[in-house]
């Protein structure tokens, strides 16, 4: 089964009105990975999710999903995936139980009881399936709408910005749930803005303006984007900060909890920039690798608001 | 303190609002407008060009000016001229005319001789408001006919009380009860009213809720969509019907002359066509406010260009050609043919069929505004 890809498009591309929301965008996911979508608020992530099964028809672009054409099969594409979506999309007014019962429906699935009984044992709330869905808290509501999904056995899950808003500890849980997937070959793909959640992925794609900029292995990105980073640590680091803001050689700086990493693209010039600060007091300067969210932060201060961009264009 | 800064806040804030939603503050201007001109040059309290056929039996000077006299008038339209009972009978039930004026024969012989002989005017009075007026009018009318053909006849005949009489005989509803008129159309009126309601938040609602999202995700097909969303409100349009229905024959006392299976037949179908028009907004409505706008929007035209309140009959010919793609219409006068008239399942064909079709065609209409996708 390795090696084997499940999403294989080129050239998507997605117009509202004259603004492009995807332009010529390209994907290969193989099977069995956790595949994550990155990029600002309105960079056509969920865009791209709603063409690859089937709920938008690209204007451009062609490819397959599961074997399935993209632009003609999605029937076929809807009943193999399972698509979570960014708000919480079950019905409020029916209890878990109903829900799961009326999507397992909606697929004609066979055994309906024993599927139904078995999802809510899963999500361990044997005692509680009479409860209306509306009255759960968000972190429930997300393990309820990714069992709803998953109530088909899907061989691909489409997941929009799963754990908005929900708490870190139900975030945890919900990770774990979806490696467990994984290492039964169900592919993942998921959009997210939190940093803990793209270091779970396998490979990363990094989308602003409806175009792919990077498209790695999780591991690899630091390498890719070829960010250098030096930790500054004691003194006023406040006053450190302002001091070394928009000076030459460093792109932008990020404060982890009694630290700052100073960062920038010229390692050199990033070097340069710290004269000022040496021989200070309590300071300790150490240049270290830059991770995964020094690599993002810089991308995003690349491109910080689409929508912006967006309406100029 | 009372604050004029934070009334001015609210007030902008809802006016910008206001101005956003569009369709919402289009309907509000529209309705008036549209509704006024539709209605205020449409309904006609004072019927005028109601269809009447005359039943001819006798043929000299005297019919014939009196049939002159008929095609002068603005009260009637002469639509047919029959000779036989039995035309004319079938003309008044299947409420092609309203009226039905029978001069019999040897009219003039026996007015010559003094016999007073009777002009018969049958008249539709399933609708009592059409036929209040239509003794006087015709009695008018044959005065004014028969005025100068009197003049030559000797002078014990000219003086005093006309040589004929005009004699009106109510069908259908002889003592013009007003309720056994109102009750049977309001059940077309309330089936109208809250089929078409309920179904229309049907998507709208799925919308509003961001379940619509979900839904589509899955295998679902359209009509797969329309007809679950749709059926479970038979129940509740029959249980509707039969509340209706028990009030109509027991409290009302309305008879039931007709055949019940053709009653069941047409309200099955006419529940059928109110609940697809509601399906069919929600499939365009984008909140269940516009939802509930549009319903109301169908709804006016219902009670007022269905022959409902005023005679259709009575209507100028555009605001029929309206009133005859409204289901209601044809609900109505298939449930007057059947409680008042007897009617049974082939007299109420005419009306049925143009109903199924008004039903095909919204249902052909939802399922090409259902989109299977978000674009």
């Amino acid at each position: 089964m390795n090696g084997e890809t499940v999403i294989d498009v080129r050239g998507l591309t997605k117009r509202f009105g004259d603004k492009t929301v995807v332009d010529h965008f390209d994907l290969k996911v193989p099977r069995g990975s956790i595949y994550g979508f990155l990029g600002p608020n309105g960079s056509g992530k969920t865009t791209t999710i709603r063409m690859v099964c089937g709920l938008l028809k690209p204007d451009e672009g062609e490819g397959t999903c599961l074997g399935y054409d993209v632009l003609h099969e999605s029937t076929a594409i809807k009943a193999n995936v399972g698509y979570m979506t960014q708000r919480f999309s079950l019905y409020e007014d029916l209890s878990i139980r109903e829900n799961l019962e009326f999507f397992a429906r909606l697929y004609n699935l066979d055994n309906l009881r024993a599927r139904v009984d078995d999802a809510i044992a899963s999500l361990g709330l044997e005692g509680r399936s009479k409860q209306l869905a509306g009255s759960l808290s968000g972190g429930w509501k997300q393990r309820l709408a990714l069992a709803a999904c998953m109530i088909h056995e899907p061989e691909l899950l489409l997941l929009d910005e799963p754990t908005a808003g929900v708490d870190p500890k139900a975030r945890r849980d919900f990770w774990d749930t979806i490696r467990r997937y994984a290492s039964e070959g169900v592919t993942t793909l998921v959009s997210t803005h939190y940093m803990d959640e793209a270091v779970q992925c396998d490979r990363i794609a990094y989308i602003a303006y409806g175009k792919k900029l990077l498209d790695a292995p999780t591991a690899e990105i630091p390498d890719r984007v070829g960010i250098h980073a030096i930790k500054i640590e004691g003194g006023d680091l406040e006053a450190i900060a302002s001091r070394l803001s928009g000076a030459m050689g460093v792109d932008f700086l990020a404060r982890f909890g009694a630290s700052i990493h100073v960062c920038g693209k010229d390692e050199s010039a990033l070097a340069a920039a710290m004269a000022p600060i040496e021989g200070m007091p309590g300071v300790r300067i150490t240049p270290v690798k830059a991770g995964l969210e020094e690599a993002f932060i810089y991308l995003m201060t690349q491109a910080s608001d689409n929508f912006e961009a967006g309406e100029a264009a | 303190m009372i604050s004029f800064s934070r009334i001015g806040a609210v007030f902008i804030k809802e006016v910008v609002q206001m101005r956003r939603d569009r369709p919402t503050f289009a309907i509000m201007i529209m309705v008036p407008i549209m509704q006024l001109t539709l209605f205020g040059f449409a309904i006609n309290t004072d019927p005028r060009h109601l269809p009447t056929a005359v039943e001819l039996r006798d043929d000299g000077p005297m019919t014939r000016s009196l049939l002159a006299g008929l095609r002068q008038s603005t009260y009637v339209e002469i639509v047919d001229i029959v000779h036989s009972d039995e035309e004319g009978e079938q003309l008044l039930r299947s409420g092609k005319v309203s009226f039905l004026i029978v001069v019999p024969e040897s009219f003039e012989a026996d007015l010559v001789r003094g016999e007073r002989p009777e002009i018969l005017v049958a008249a539709d009075a399933s609708d009592p408001v059409a036929a209040s007026g239509v003794v006087g009018a015709i009695g008018e009318i044959a005065r004014r006919a028969f005025e100068p053909e009197l003049e030559r006849l000797p002078k014990r005949l000219s003086s005093g009380a006309p040589p004929y009489s005009v004699v009106i005989h109510r069908q259908y509803n002889p003592a013009g009860v007003t309720a056994f008129n109102i009750v049977p159309g309001l059940l077309g009126v309330i089936l109208t009213m809250t089929m078409t309601m309920i179904t229309s938040i049907a998507l709208t609602r799925e919308r509003e809720r961001g379940t619509y999202e979900a839904l589509l995700s899955t295998p679902v097909r359209p009509i797969e969509v329309m007809v679950g969303k749709t059926t479970p409100y038979i129940l509740v349009g029959a249980i509707q019907t039969s509340i209706i229905l028990l009030a109509a024959l027991y409290v009302f006392n309305i008879p039931f002359a007709g055949d019940p299976l053709a009653l069941l037949l047409a309200i099955s179908i006419f529940i059928l066509t109110n609940l697809m028009l509601g399906y069919l907004i929600s499939t365009v409505a984008k909140t269940q406010m516009q939802a509930m706008q549009m319903t109301f929007f169908v709804f006016l035209p219902s009670i007022l260009l269905s022959g409902f309140m005023f005679p259709f009959r009575a209507m100028p010919g555009w605001a029929q050609a309206i009133g005859e793609a409204i289901p209601n219409t044809h609900f109505l006068r298939i449930v007057r043919e059947i409680m008042l008239k007897g009617a049974g399942v082939s007299d109420i064909a005419g009306d049925l069929g143009p109903l199924l079709l008004i039903l095909l065609v919204l249902a052909l209409l939802a399922l090409m505004r259902f989109q299977r996708t978000l674009d």
